[in-house]
Parts: C-alpha cells; sequence; structure tokens
C-alpha cells in the first residue's frame, strides 16, 4: 500500500520537454535573467533562481527557457538541461494554477499521508505529475517539507498546509477552484504557483508580513515553558 | 588505456613516499593514486570510472581497496576508493588480493552495476572487449541475485549523426562527460536526470558535434557509446590490428588500424604519450573509406585518341618513360601533401637525380614568397632534438599563435594546448581576426589582426625568452609575417615551430620537396651540398640551376616552357588560383599522374598510374615537431600493389638512370645515411633578411560593394577529399559561414543567418552571415575549402581583398 | 541544574510580528553584533571554540574549530555559506526558526562572516517553503536599511553582503560539497574531498557551511557569553538545542532544551503516546539515524549517548511510531525517499536504492523469498561505507536498524502481507476507508 507504482521503463526522460517550444519570454524576462546573473559573485550560481523565473513566466521550464539561460551564463544548453532535470521542483510538463503537494515520505504517510494523496488524486481526477485538464491544479507526492509536527502535510504553491485530513484537503481544493481566498497556515494569502517561483528566483511580493509568527506546534515547547517558568541561565548569574 | 600517468625518469627522486600494497613496498611520487601505484607493481585493481587523463572522480566505487594504516598508525574506518585516494608515507593498502573487506566490496559494487545492465552483449559492439564484461568473467557471480525489473530506456539515442548512446548500457563512470568538460572542452553532452535516471544526454537542439567526439566511444568502459561508422561491423576478437600514424595532418598522432577481411573497420587513438597521449580527432578515427568508392584507380590508365583506356603496367611505364625522355629535364614534380617521407624522398631524388630538374615543389596550396626560404632556414634539417615538441607546449608559460587556428588545423597540439592552460597556466595569445570557438576554449587573448598584418601586431608583443610562437602555413600569406616570426624569435629567445597542416609537409620539406632545398634541409645554392647529395647518390654533379615553384611550374607549363609534369596527389581548388592550375595540367606537353582515386589530375593525365592506400604500404611521417611517425601496412592484400616509390624506381629504370631505392627501407635508409645539414648560424639569418625584403604582396583588385579583407582556413571537417564516404562525419561538420563584425554587418545592412556573396579575382559564391562580436573590422572570415566550394574557385587567398554584397543564391 | 526547557533561540517565536527587524531588536536583536564587532575576529571564533557548540545539522563538528580551520593566508575571498536545506525526514526545527526570526540567523551570519574575514555569505534555503523564504528575503533587505549588512556595518569598517538563495529540490544539497555546487549552478552532486570546503569550497575559495541552528546560536553566544552556554547540556554536548517531535505523539512540536534530555522526558511534556497507543520505534535525529526502541527511552538525547546505543543524534528529529506501524512499510517509505533522493552518481547509492525498494516492497506484499532477511542485509553491507557520501550510509541504517530490532516483522514478509498485520489505517490520524491493495 505504499502507492508507489515501480517504474522501470522512462521513455521520456533526459529532457525538457522539445515538442512544445511555445514561451513567453521577451526582453522584460531576458533584462530579469541578466539580473539575476549580475546578483552573484560568479554568473552561474544564478541558475536555480533563473529557472524558477522561467517557470514563472513560462509554467515550466520551457526549451526558451534553457537557451535563454544558456545564452545569459555563457554554458551549453546540455549544461543547463542537466541542471534543469536534476531538481525536482523544474516541472517538464505546465504545472497548474496551484501546484498541490502532499508529502508521503514515511512519517506522514504513515500518519495519513497516504491516505491524503489518494483523496487528492481522488478530488482533482489526476494522478501524481499531472495536471487538470482546465489547468487549473497540478498534483505532485512531495518528499518530506521539514514540517513533520504538523503531519500529514500538503503544500499549495509552497505553502503550508498543516495538519491535513482528507476533509480539510476537500474543502481547501474546493476554495481555491471557487477562487474563494485561501490562506496557509503557516503564510500568506494564496496566490498561485507561478507567482511563488517568482519569488523564488528572488523578486519579493510584498507578502513576507502576512500570516503568523509561529504555528502551534512550533510554540509548543515554549509555552510549556512559560507555562513552568522554565528559561535558560541568567548570564548574571554566572558572574 | 595506459596506466602510469608519468615515466618515472620524469620525477625527481626527492618526491618519491613509500607505501605497502598487500604487503609489497613501493615508491611512487608524492600524490600518486593508490590505483596507480598499485599498478606500479602490477597489481590492477578493477575500475570503470577511474582514467589516468581525467580527473578523477570516484563515482563508480569499483576500485575500493582497505586502508588498515593511513601511515599514522590509524587504519580507515571505511573501505577507500583507490582511484581517489593519494598516497600518504607510510601507508598500508590492501587490494582484493589481500584484503576480503576489498573482495566483497569490489564483488558487491559489480553486482551493483550489473542489476540494470541489459543482457545484451552477445549483440553488444562491445562485447570481447568490454571491461564490464571482463569484470563479471573474472569477479562476478555465476548467477545473479536481482529478481527485480530492469531499467530500460528507448535505444539507441543519436546524440550526434555519429555517436550513439544506449543508456541501458551505461554505467554511469562519467568518462564521456568529463572528456568533453574537461579535454576537448566541448561540454554539449551532460549528465542529465538523477538518481536511477540519471544518464548521458545532449540538448536535442544542439548535439554532441565535437571534433574529438569518437574518444567518447573508446573510453567508454561498456557499450553504451558507438559509432554509427562502426556499429555493428565487427567483434573485436574477429579484428587485426595494426599501428599507424595519421595521414590526414601533422599532428602525428600514433592510431590503431583495425581491419577484417581485407577491410578496415575502425580506427582507434594509439597510446602515445609524447604525441596523442589516447586521444585523437573525428577525421583522423573517422575518415578512412574515402579509396573504397568507384573512383579507386587500380590499373594502369594511358590516353590514347584523346581518352584514357585501361593499359598494362609495362605498357603505362613504357609510355610514361618515352614522354619524360621527351621532355628532357624541362619537367616539373609537383607531389602534394599525401606522401610518406620516404615516397617524397623517391620524388625529390627522382627529379633531381634522374629527371635533372629542381622544380619540384610539395606545397599544393597558396604560398607566400618569404615561404621557401623560411623553411630552409628555420624548419628543414631540424630535428626533434631541438624542436619544440607536445611537452614543451606543457612546460612554457606563454605560446602565440601566427596563422594558426590550432583546433581546425591541427587538433592534438589543440588538445595539449588545453590541457596546458588547465593544469599548468599556460598562457596563449592569438593574433587572428576574431576569438574562435577553439581560442576562446584555450581561453586565449585575441590581437585582433587584420589578415596581412601579422608581422605588425607580432612584433608589437611582448615575449620573454622560452616563450613559443607556432606558426601556421598560412602565415606565409601575410606580409612578412614568417621574417617577423623569426626575427621576433632571434631577438626575445622566443622558440617557434611551424605547424604545417598536411601530414605529408613536413617530411616532404625534409625529403627535399622544394625547388631549392635538397635533402636534409641542404640548400640547392650551396655547392658543399650538392657536392654531398650528387657523391652519397653516386652522380657526378647535381642540377644547379634554380628550380621552379609550383605556381610557377603550372604557368611555366600552361606557357609550354615546361615539357612535362610528375604530379602525386593535389587538387587544383587547393591552389590560389584553381583555373591556372587546371591550365597548366591542361597545356603541359606530357602529364603523369600517380594517384590513388580519379582526379582532376588523372582525368588530364598522359599516364595515370594507381598507387597504394596509406592503408596498403608502410613508411614513416614526420610530424610538426620533426618526429618519426610509423606507418605499417594495414592491408596486406592490396588492389594497387605498386607505391609512387616503386612506380617512380620503374619509371627510371626505364629512363636509364636507376633511382637505386624502390623500398620504403630503403629509402629511409638513404635519407637517414644523407643525415642533416649543419647550416653556419649566420647564412641562416642572411636567409631570412633577403626574403623579408622580397616580401610583399599587392592585394587584387577586384569589383563589389564593400571591399574587405579575407581571412580563411581550413576546417578540420570539411570538403577534402580524404573524408569522403564518411558521411555521419560529414554530418558533424560546422556549417559555413561568412564572419564578419556587428558593425561590418551593419554597414552590409544583413542580420544573422542573411546571405552574403564573397567575390574574388575569379567568382563568387554566397554563404549565411554569422555576425561575430569582437571581430576585427575590414575583414571577413570564410572557411578555405567548404564542400561544394573550395577558395581556389574564387582566385583568393588569405589576406587578399574581396568584396562583399548583400544577396546571392541559397 | 539547568531547567527542563531552555528557550533561547525560540523565545521570540510567536511574538507580535517577530519576525521584523523592530520585533527582533525590541528583544535585545542585533546587540550582539555590536560587541562582536568590537572583538578581533579571532577573538570572536575563540568564544565559538570555547562555547562548546557543535554543529546542529547532524555531524555536530564543532562550529569554531570549523571557522578556524579557513586559511589566513589564502588570496581567495572567503565565503560564508549557511545550509537551509533542511530535508531530512523528520526534521523541521529550522523552517520554523526561520519563520518566526529571520534575523537571528542574519545576526549570527554577520558575527560568523566577521569571524572569518568574509564579506559575501549566502543562505542557501531548500526552494519548497515559500513563506519561509520570503520572511528571510525581507529580513536581509530590512538589515541592509538598518546598516548591519552593506558597507561600513555599524561604522566598524566591516562589510558584508548576504545573499538568499532558493534551492530547486533536491535532499543531496544538504551534504555541504554538494550544496556548494548547486549554489555555483550546477547539479548537487557530492564533490570530492580534500580539498575540503574550508581550503576550496564555492568557487574553490575558502568556504565555512554551517547549519541555520548552529548558526543561530551565535548571537546569544556572542551576547551571554561562552560559560553561560556550556552551563547547559552536558561535558561534550553543550548548550541549548531543538528537539523536533512529531508522530504518534499527543502534542506533537519543537522543545527547546539543553543537551542531553531525554525521549522520556520530552513524552512527559508532550503529553506522550497518543492515547491507548504505545511506542514501538523512534528516530533520535531523522530517517539517517538508526532506530531506536522503547528501552533507549532514558538515553540522553546528545551526541555521546545516542553514539553509545548505535545511532547518532543526527537532527534531533524524534519521529515517535507507535504499535500500530508496521515497521516494513516504514523502512521501505524511507527507502524510496532516498531512492527518489540519491544524486545518481556513484554506484552503491543509485542501484542500491533501487534494488532495496524493490526487495522491501516484497517484503511488504509479504512475497519476499525465504532467506530475502539476509539478502537484503547483505545488499546494505554493499552499500553502507562505500558510497561517496553518507546518503547511503542514512539509507542503510533505517533498514538494518529496523531488522535488527523487529526481525521477525520482516520475516512474515515471507508469507503475510504488511498491511494485513498491520492495517495501515490505524496508523493514520484519521479515518480511512481500507482499499482493497493489488499489487504486482
Amino acid at each position: 500500500m505504499s502507492g508507489h507504482e515501480f517504474q522501470s521503463f522512462f521513455p521520456d526522460s533526459g529532457e525538457v520537454d522539445m515538442s512544445d517550444t511555445s514561451t513567453n519570454i521577451d526582453e522584460t524576462t531576458m533584462a530579469e535573467l541578466r539580473e539575476l546573473a549580475g546578483r552573484y559573485p560568479r554568473a552561474r550560481s544564478a541558475l536555480l533562481p533563473m529557472l524558477h523565473l522561467v517557470q514563472s513566466v513560462d509554467g515550466r521550464v520551457s526549451p526558451a527557457g534553457v537557451e535563454a539561460c544558456a545564452e545569459v551564463l555563457g554554458i551549453t544548453t546540455a549544461q543547463v538541461s542537466g541542471v534543469a532535470t536534476f531538481y525536482t521542483m523544474y516541472r517538464r510538463r505546465p504545472g497548474g494554477t496551484h501546484h498541490v503537494g502532499v508529502c508521503t515520505t514515511a512519517l506522514c504517510a504513515v500518519m495519513g499521508g497516504d491516505a491524503l494523496l489518494d483523496s487528492v488524486s481522488d478530488k482533482l481526477g489526476i494522478h501524481p505529475d499531472e495536471t487538470t485538464p482546465d489547468g487549473r491544479f497540478s498534483l505532485e507526492r512531495i518528499e518530506c517539507n521539514a514540517a513533520c509536527d504538523f503531519a500529514p502535510v500538503m503544500m499549495v504553491n509552497w505553502e503550508f498546509m498543516d495538519n491535513m485530513t482528507p476533509a480539510r484537503a476537500e474543502k481547501l481544493i474546493d476554495d481555491l477552484a471557487d477562487g474563494k481566498e485561501v490562506t496557509s497556515t503557516r503564510g500568506a494569502t494564496i496566490t498561485s504557483w507561478r507567482e511563488a517561483e517568482r519569488v523564488l528566483a528572488g523578486f519579493p511580493d510584498g507578502r513576507a508580513d502576512e500570516g503568523p509568527s509561529a504555528g502551534e506546534a512550533s510554540l509548543l515547547g515554549k509555552s510549556i515553558a512559560e507555562a513552568n517558568s522554565w528559561t535558560a541561565p541568567n548570564p548574571e548569574d554566572l558572574k | 588505456m595506459s596506466v602510469v600517468t608519468k615515466p618515472a625518469d620524469q620525477v625527481a627522486p626527492v618526491d618519491l613516499i613509500t607505501v605497502t600494497i598487500d604487503g609489497t613496498e613501493v615508491q611512487v611520487p608524492k600524490g600518486t593514486l593508490a590505483i596507480r601505484a598499485a599498478e606500479m607493481i602490477g597489481i590492477a585493481i578493477p575500475r570503470f570510472c577511474d582514467h589516468p587523463l581525467l580527473d578523477p572522480v570516484g563515482a563508480c566505487r569499483q576500485c575500493m581497496v582497505e586502508v588498515p594504516d593511513m601511515g599514522n598508525g590509524r587504519g580507515m574506518p571505511k573501505p577507500q576508493a583507490s582511484c581517489t585516494l593519494e598516497c600518504a608515507p607510510g601507508m598500508q593498502i590492501k587490494t582484493q588480493l589481500s584484503s576480503a573487506v576489498a573482495e566483497k566490496a569490489q564483488k558487491g559494487m559489480l553486482e551493483f552495476l550489473l542489476i540494470n545492465h541489459p543482457l545484451d552483449c552477445p549483440i553488444c559492439d562491445k562485447g570481447g572487449e568490454c571491461p564490464l564484461q571482463n569484470q563479471a568473467l573474472a569477479n562476478g557471480r555465476g548467477e545473479s541475485r536481482y529478481e527485480g525489473r530492469k531499467r530500460t530506456f528507448p535505444k539507441p539515442v543519436a546524440i550526434s549523426a555519429e555517436i550513439l548512446l544506449d543508456r541501458e548500457r551505461c554505467v554511469l563512470c562519467a568518462r564521456c562527460t568529463r572528456f568533453s568538460e574537461q579535454i576537448s572542452g566541448d561540454p554539449f553532452i551532460a549528465l542529465v536526470e538523477r538518481g536511477a535516471l540519471q544518464q548521458v544526454g545532449i540538448y536535442a537542439e544542439n548535439p554532441y558535434d565535437s571534433y574529438f567526439s569518437g574518444n567518447v566511444v573508446q573510453i567508454c568502459p561498456v557499450g553504451a557509446l558507438t559509432s554509427v561508422a562502426y556499429r555493428f561491423q565487427s567483434r573485436p576478437f574477429d579484428l587485426v590490428s595494426t599501428m599507424v600514424t595519421c595521414e590526414h595532418c601533422a599532428a602525428g598522432c600514433s592510431l590503431r588500424t583495425d581491419q577484417r577481411h581485407f577491410q578496415v573497420k575502425r580506427r582507434l587513438a594509439g597510446e602515445l604519450p609524447e604525441v596523442n597521449e589516447e586521444w585523437n580527432c573525428d577525421k583522423g578515427r573517422f575518415a578512412f573509406v574515402s579509396g573504397r568508392g568507384d573512383d579507386r584507380l587500380t590499373r594502369p590508365l594511358i590516353r590514347e585518341d584523346g581518352a584514357l583506356r585501361v593499359a598494362s603496367w609495362p605498357e603505362a611505364i613504357d609510355a610514361a618513360v618515352a614522354g619524360l625522355a621527351a621532355a628532357g629535364s624541362r619537367v616539373g614534380v609537383l607531389t602534394g601533401g599525401r606522401l610518406t617521407v620516404e615516397d617524397a624522398y623517391g620524388y625529390s631524388k627522382f627529379a633531381r637525380a634522374v629527371l635533372g630538374t629542381n622544380s619540384i615543389d610539395f606545397r599544393s596550396r597558396p604560398t607566400g614568397a618569404d615561404e621557401a626560404a623560411f623553411l630552409a632556414t628555420r624548419v628543414a634539417g631540424r630535428t626533434l632534438a631541438d624542436a619544440v615538441t607536445y611537452a614543451d607546449l606543457e612546460t612554457v608559460g606563454h605560446v602565440v599563435l601566427v596563422g594558426f587556428e590550432p583546433e581546425e588545423e591541427s587538433p592534438l597540439v589543440f588538445l595539449r594546448l588545453r590541457k596546458a592552460v588547465r593544469k599548468k597556466n599556460l598562457t596563449v595569445t592569438a593574433i587572428a581576426a576574431f576569438t574562435t570557438n577553439g581560442n576562446a576554449k584555450l581561453n586565449a587573448t585575441l590581437v585582433p589582426t587584420v589578415p596581412g598584418e601579422e608581422a605588425a601586431a607580432l612584433r608589437a608583443l611582448d615575449l620573454a625568452a622560452g616563450d613559443v610562437i607556432l606558426v601556421g602555413e598560412r602565415a606565409a600569406l601575410a606580409p612578412g609575417a614568417l621574417a617577423a616570426v623569426a626575427e621576433v624569435a632571434d631577438a626575445t629567445g622566443a622558440r617557434l615551430a611551424w605547424v604545417p597542416r598536411r601530414a605529408g609537409d613536413r617530411g616532404a620539406l625534409e625529403a627535399g620537396c622544394l625547388p631549392g632545398l635538397l635533402p636534409g634541409g641542404r640548400p640547392l645554392a650551396d655547392t658543399t651540398a650538392r657536392v654531398d647529395v650528387a657523391a652519397a647518390w653516386d652522380l657526378a654533379n647535381l642540377p644547379a640551376s634554380e628550380g621552379l615553384e609550383a605556381t610557377a611550374m603550372l604557368a611555366a607549363a600552361a606557357a609550354g616552357e615546361l615539357q612535362a609534369l610528375v604530379v602525386a596527389g593535389i587538387e587544383p581548388s587547393d591552389f590560389a588560383d584553381a583555373e591556372a592550375v587546371r591550365a597548366g595540367l591542361e597545356k603541359v606537353g606530357f602529364l603523369v599522374s600517380l594517384e590513388n582515386r580519379l582526379s582532376e589530375v588523372t582525368e588530364r593525365a598522359d599516364v595515370v598510374f594507381p598507387v597504394a592506400l596509406i592503408e596498403e604500404h608502410a613508411g614513416t611521417f614526420l610530424n610538426w615537431e620533426h618526429r618519426h611517425g610509423r606507418v605499417n601496412t594495414v592491408i596486406k592484400q592490396s588492389n594497387a600493389p605498386m607505391t609512387d616509390l616503386r612506380v617512380l624506381a620503374a619509371l627510371a629504370d626505364g629512363l636509364g638512370r636507376p633511382l637505386g631505392v624502390r623500398t620504403p627501407a630503403q629509402a629511409l635508409a638513404e635519407l637517414t645515411e644523407l643525415g642533416t645539414w649543419q647550416a653556419p648560424a649566420a647564412a641562416s639569418k642572411k636567409a631570412a633578411k633577403k626574403a623579408a625584403a622580397k616580401a610583399a604582396k599587392p592585394p587584387k583588385a577586384v569589383d563589389g560593394e564593400v571591399r574587405v579583407k579575407l581571412s580563411t582556413w581550413r576546417q578540420l571537417i570539411d570538403g577534402g577529399r580524404g573524408q569522403d564516404g564518411e558521411e555521419a562525419l560529414a554530418a558533424t561538420a560546422k556549417p559555413s559561414v561568412a564572419r564578419v563584425s556587428p558593425a561590418l554587418a551593419a554597414e552590409l545592412g544583413v542580420a544573422e543567418g542573411d546571405q552574403v556573396a564573397v567575390s574574388g579575382g575569379s567568382g563568387w559564391y554566397s554563404l549565411p552571415v554569422a555576425i561575430t562580436p569582437g571581430m576585427v573590422e575590414g575583414t571577413v572570415w570564410v572557411p578555405t575549402n567548404s564542400p561544394g566550394t573550395p577558395l581556389g574557385e574564387l582566385g583568393v587567398v588569405f589576406g587578399d581583398e574581396v568584396a562583399l554584397s548583400l544577396g546571392g543564391e541559397e | 541544574m539547568t531547567d527542563t526547557l531552555t528557550p533561547v533561540l525560540s523565545a521570540n517565536w510567536g511574538t507580535e510580528e517577530s519576525w521584523t527587524l523592530e520585533a527582533y531588536r525590541a528583544a535585545g536583536g542585533y546587540e550582539a553584533v555590536g560587541k562582536a564587532l568590537k572583538m578581533t575576529p579571532g577573538e570572536v571564533t575563540d568564544l565559538v571554540k570555547d562555547s562548546g557548540l557543535r554543529g546542529r545539522g547532524g555531524a555536530g563538528f564543532p562550529t569554531g574549530m570549523k571557522w578556524s580551520f579557513v586559511p589566513k593566508d589564502n588570496p581567495n575571498p572567503k565565503y560564508l555559506v549557511v545550509n537551509a536545506d533542511e530535508s531530512e525526514p523528520g526534521t523541521c526545527k529550522d523552517m520554523p526558526l526561520l519563520l518566526a526570526s529571520p534575523h537571528t540567523l542574519v545576526e549570527g551570519m554577520i558575527i560568523a562572516s566577521y569571524a572569518i574575514d568574509c564579506h559575501t555569505a549566502f543562505v542557501y534555503i531548500r526552494g519548497e517553503v515559500l513563506h519561509v523564504i520570503r520572511r528571510m528575503q525581507q529580513a536581509v533587505a530590512e538589515a541592509y536599511d538598518a546598516g548591519y549588512l552593506g558597507t561600513n556595518i555599524l561604522g566598524s569598517g566591516y562589510d558584508l553582503d548576504i545573499i538568499v538563495h532558493a534551492g530547486a529540490g533536491a535532499y543531496i544539497c544538504g551534504e555541504e560539497t554538494a550544496l556548494l555546487d548547486s549554489l555555483e549552478g550546477r547539479r548537487g552532486q557530492p564533490r570530492l574531498r580534500p580539498p575540503f570546503p574550508a581550503v576550496a569550497g564555492l568557487y574553490a575559495s575558502p568556504t565555512v557551511i554551517n547549519n541555520v541552528e548552529s548558526i543561530a546560536s551565535v548571537p546569544a553566544i556572542v551576547k551571554n557569553g561562552a560559560a553561560w552556554f556550556g552551563s547547559m547540556g552536558t561535558e561534550k554536548s553543550k548548550g541549548m538545542t531543538l528537539y523536533s517531535l512529531s508522530g504518534h505523539v499527543n502534542r506533537p512540536g519543537q522543545f527547546e532544551a539543553p543537551l542531553g534530555i531525554t525521549l522520556r522526558e520530552l513524552l512527559e511534556l508532550s503529553g506522550g503516546v497518543r492515547a491507548g497507543h504505545e511506542l514501538k520505534f523512534w528516530t533520535p535525529g531523522g530517517s539517517s539515524t538508526p532506530i531506536l526502541t522503547a528501552e533507549h527511552l532514558d538515553v540522553p538525547l546528545d551526541y555521546e549517548g545516542m553514539g553509545g546505543v548505535g545511532s547518532m543524534l543526527g537532527t534531533k528529529a524524534l519521529q515517535v511510531f507507535d504499535e500500530t506501524t508496521s515497521v516494513v512499510r516504514t523502512t521501505l517509505r524511507w527507502v524510496e525517499f532516498y531512492k527518489h533522493e540519491s544524486c545518481g552518481k556513484c554506484t552503491p547509492c543509485r542501484e542500491g536504492s533501487w534494488w532495496l525498494v524493490q526487495l522491501l516492497k516484497s517484503f511488504e506484499a509479504g512475497t519476499a523469498q525465504d532467506g530475502d532477511v539476509d539478502k537484503l542485509l547483505d545488499i546494505c553491507d554493499n552499500m553502507g561505507g562505500k558510497s561517496f557520501c553518507a546518503l547511503a550510509d542514512g539509507a542503510v541504517a533505517c533498514v538494518t536498524s529496523a531488522v535488527r530490532h523487529f526481525r521477525d516483522e520482516f520475516e512474515a514478509g515471507y508469507t503475510t502481507p504488511a498491511w494485513e498485520a498491520f492495517p495501515y489505517g490505524r496508523s493514520a490520524l484519521f479515518e480511512v476507508n481500507e482499499k482493497v491493495e493489488v499489487h504486482a
């Protein structure tokens, strides 16, 4: 019941999707790519952020995006392709308006993540790594997202959705589908995957002040300490 | 694969440390990897990713050893990959031979490598010479413990027109990707994906078009990379291997030629650390089928009633002897660049001792006024001992390129320069019109130079004693450039080396295939030299009258001043003016051609002798370093058993003045016996000065809209006839373009890819424009010999003025 | 005797707009940086050395010593890279820290950079945590505006730039040399050592790579002194640290305590294992640390204590599983993680994890063959200690420790599917409609 089919034949691996050469990359994007390259002591360091920017513009790592990065950085397209296919956040096919991740690494899986993925998959009518035909949702089976004390965990556009249940997931998806305002449990108002990718590229969206300081689980130890008047030693006492 | 990185004699004993491997003490240079140290005492540790010429990577983990003592009394808790483990003084290393831990680690690794490896050895090109197969046979389990599903991919994938990839077979050793990045600097292949899906890949729009791509097939430790040319052609154990020296350029690569049923199936880079290490270029590797076409000559031809007909050997020899006897000494000899030293020597002696003429020239290309003098004083008669060598390129600090584009014109010189740049902090300066891709890979500093102005550019450089000037044959076309090279070298203590393009050029020079130069670099003008040679040849004297250079010979032939020509392998379009060559060949009274294949020369010849292909005879090539490279006979069942030398000997016999040599061994022995000329130092300087004064060549005037200077060289893979028949190789050629600066493009009103017409004295043709930032103004670059449009047809050479205009046919 | 819990790093979490410069300063933030800039860089390094702070990313290498390895005479620029790639399964401490108090890290980075003569520092944050990255980006921008970053910081003449860098999904980038390759815009695959990053790291220049929590601990050490830090914890495992409790416990969460607290104490604080259930197995520091059982409840959670019972302190990520949990299933899911995250560079990790997953699937499905437990262990033996980096060691550790403690459960896999022996729905936190599983 791991839910993972063991895949052993990889017909489409090895490169980005060369069958779709469409692109929205324009001079503005090129200027932003060059700006990113200029932020680092050595330009190639900007490649990961640049690929995030390509995704925010083209909804995937497009052939034009690979070529643009290679051109700006003066490296070969094969080198860019090697990087673009290494990291799981880079998509070969267009992601949905909202990119939904369900953690199924051991702890989340055991605590309900597997069942949660099944229910989300049923709800959206797609399997992991697919995008709904209307382009609104894409689904991904994600690995541990550093929120284990909030398990089972989902992510929407890489915002935390903590302590999920199938019922909460269903409402979340309905709300997103209906265009209602949805807020991350430990983050901002949900925007879109492509807007999120732009922030990851290094262009802030001004939403850092939204959301709480910390989740309840994060504060557990601190609140217990406060209740018991436990503190770190007073340095004055050591003198 | 070579197993030792450096001969022990190159390492100072002070750097030696002692380690113990399987109980045997061995002294190794500091920094030696454990896997190399083991090799030194005959212990072979299995490996796949390790390659002595690539940076260590430690990826395959096959070469695990146990280290019970690091040299400080403490052992390493885990087994170590011996390919990344540097020996330390006192270190104890236990290989699979003495350590159960190492043995189990290695067996386990082999099992891992095999779980996803296909069971297709019976149809795999590598089967029979496959390190993985060998390992599996020697150390693998009889039966697999793996009951899972094997990883599969669509196969094969063409990563270039020439190279195919079977990802299922790949063990991900990254030798190919490291080669492409580290050695040749063409990272058009890369590791892509990750984890169990990791694979070698290209970006579909940019195939692995590297001049060195064949090397990755050779170093692949499995059958993952194969060549279109050799795929499914043979089993390794059915091949007969012969070591030869490559005939395609003056780099002098050692090659292993593999034949089966008297047909060459493949060529591999030979191991020659002093020259090509373990690499070669794709032209040398794949271009060996040009002699297999319908145009191969197998029987002599003679002209009868205006048409060539097949003749018997005696008949053809009689006809040639009659024609040459009638011409007396009014004969010219054009030898071309394909000859071995021995054959070239045969022509030289045939011309001077048999025909009685000094009109002999090996240069089937544009030549410069001061070139012959430069070659006589600065190149001929030298030996390896006093020459710049490949090894020197790794030890000097600065190399200047004059009229020389290493990656295109001498690819192994390029690789060695790149190695020195990467590993030894060599700096390279290129006197050229623009920074080529090849020079960019050398981090070369460009001295932007309009063609023809090389002399001034060189004089303006700040050179130090010990620097090296590599000068290409094109430099002869720049007024005063060769003189400047000589002068700058003398003034600064820099060393110079002439790097010709063709494999036979350096040897032809040594053999005396220049009008003013007798064998061994002896000046014809020097009486002592003439007497020496005449004595060696058992003659009373040698003809002393000045001979004609190639272009002059052809002009004289056209004018009826020469009665006959004896021609080896030349192509009219290789010369500055193809039409003038054709005119000479047409109008000469009597034309004898010694050729492999039908050509423009055989078409016009009165007698045609078929001569052996390079694979059918033995001999020697002298490379640019003046190093002798042996050519052994590969195919012993020949269609045309006669070599140039034997034909010449037969003709000489017929003329009543025996040549005295008829085998390569005799020719080489005689040339060696003659030795080289010891020129008085003062004489050479004087000659160079004299030559410099002669230089200066007015540009031709041509009509056109924008007049610019022409920069040009031959691209490695181009329209050369030696590459005929190998279509996959041809498909990897660089596109033919006309390069102009952005400003010139604007002046012409052309955008990238637009057609531009290039007009010379005797024609024009059009090419797509490649706008090249940083290119010197007032200059256009086009390839010298792109397929179908050799520059000789335009009648212009490097440094001439040409006219550019918009448009022209596609 | 220190208190059971000692919030220092987490002291300001949950306060009003704790992530802002203003709130951070109001809580005493950026006092340490002023103090540090008045010391010599060597004094700062010595102070951190004296404190006994050890790396909080898993390996536990002394932080101050790492700094002191940076060669002073190397002409290249020096770099500080903060590893915020937190991806080890179970580990969830750095992300809440950065979310709630990014300025703690910024302040720590300024001090650490000053100590090693670095003028360009990087935070490499895993890409899948958008809001954490937002907060970090804003904190760095605020710090520039306030003169804590940029040129002539606080009039000291010291200059520093910080670059916030988002990763793109690769656990292996938590390995420090893979992180460096990734930060150079390459595939995140580990590098050969030597040369070590302290000598030739980022851009082949001297580089210090530290975990978020390690660097975030520095301001408090500078402010309160080495002795203060050392007054918490044990002799060899000094100071306070963040323990992350997750899984089948009543109240999961973060607990900042002196090193050496036990799981029993932490379980007591969090209300114990969920009602009606009992502890079956747990990880002390993420999935790469060998699992432990109820018999280890009283072993101190410090470097020595965990090492003493054949495990490791790791990231102090305590994942707790109760008796409903199938060890086989859990192990399979961890190994699937390692297979997914293997970079592919070396054979044993790439091929071994591929094989292990298939073999463990047969155990889960009850179709393993008699003797396969030994085959499983032998494959682990062929992987462990043979791979290029420690990723495969982590993959192996969860398998071998699981077999060590629960061999019977694996042997049951010769006949019985794990989901029959341990109906999976019972481990979930919510009602699950059990499906009939069909396995190939």
